[in-house]
């Protein structure tokens, strides 16, 4: 047990390996680790951002990316026998951001329905939709 | 130090982390730092076809930070002893 690293430390040993990185905005890049320190602040070399949508894929350069630790959800060693058998199709990247368009579009049309549902029963949840509702309360009050 | 001490000896368990972003991975528990920062090995993912870009991922490193829940086997805690280390801890 004591051969391994712990934590953090353990990212050492996957040092120049292709690394998926996943970001707390759901953001997923992909490229070879170069350095880490304690936070899990990252440097990824020849990095790529990859947009999935449904079965699809597209890949984004975006060369050198230092992430800041607090942004990292988890770090993926990609294995390349997994990867093989995953059954993606890789699309441009023109095509790959406009069914990403269409998926937003959709999940957000799906959010203000949720919202309205539920301030419907006088529940809000955020601070900017209490914003915009400040008249309705105060004409309530 | 407790909960870092606890998941210690929890190393080579098979553990299910859940993350604040519902994502939930089974796999073996490889090593944990005092954040609470989790690496596992072999994992597998719930729901895998949610999350298209964890298919080809088999160890991970995930940030103490990010994580919701850890789920145990009841077989791999002794709760006794948890609860003894407990109390020594409150009274030092």
């Amino acid at each position: 047990m004591s051969q391994y690293l712990p934590g953090t430390a353990s990212l050492l040993e996957d040092l120049d390996k292709k690394l998926m990185v996943l970001l707390r905005d759901g953001r997923t890049l992909i490229g070879y680790l170069r350095s880490i320190d304690q936070f899990a602040n990252l440097v990824l070399h020849q990095a790529i951002e990859r947009i999935h949508v449904g079965n699809k894929y597209g890949d984004i350069p975006i060369g050198i990316f230092v992430i800041r630790g607090e942004n990292v959800v988890l770090c993926g060693e990609i294995d390349s026998e997994k990867e093989e058998r995953v059954d993606l199709k890789r699309v441009d990247i023109d095509e790959i951001l406009a069914e990403q368009k269409v998926e937003l579009e959709a999940k957000r049309e799906k959010e203000k329905l949720r919202l309205k549902a539920m301030q419907n029963y006088g529940l809000f949840f955020n601070a900017d939709v209490l914003y915009l509702n400040k008249v309705k309360f105060k004409q309530i009050l | 130090m407790l909960f870092y001490s606890f998941f210690k000896s929890l190393v080579g368990k098979d553990v299910v982390v859940e993350l604040k972003n519902d994502l939930s991975i089974c796999g073996t528990l490889h090593s944990v730092d005092q954040y609470l920062n989790f690496k596992l090995v072999d994992i597998t993912v719930m729901d895998g076809h949610k999350f298209p870009y964890m298919l080809s991922v088999k160890n991970c490193f995930i940030r103490g930070s990010v994580v919701r829940y850890v789920q145990l086997s009841v077989d791999d805690i002794d709760v006794t002893l948890l609860q003894d280390a407990t109390r020594k801890e409150a009274s030092k």
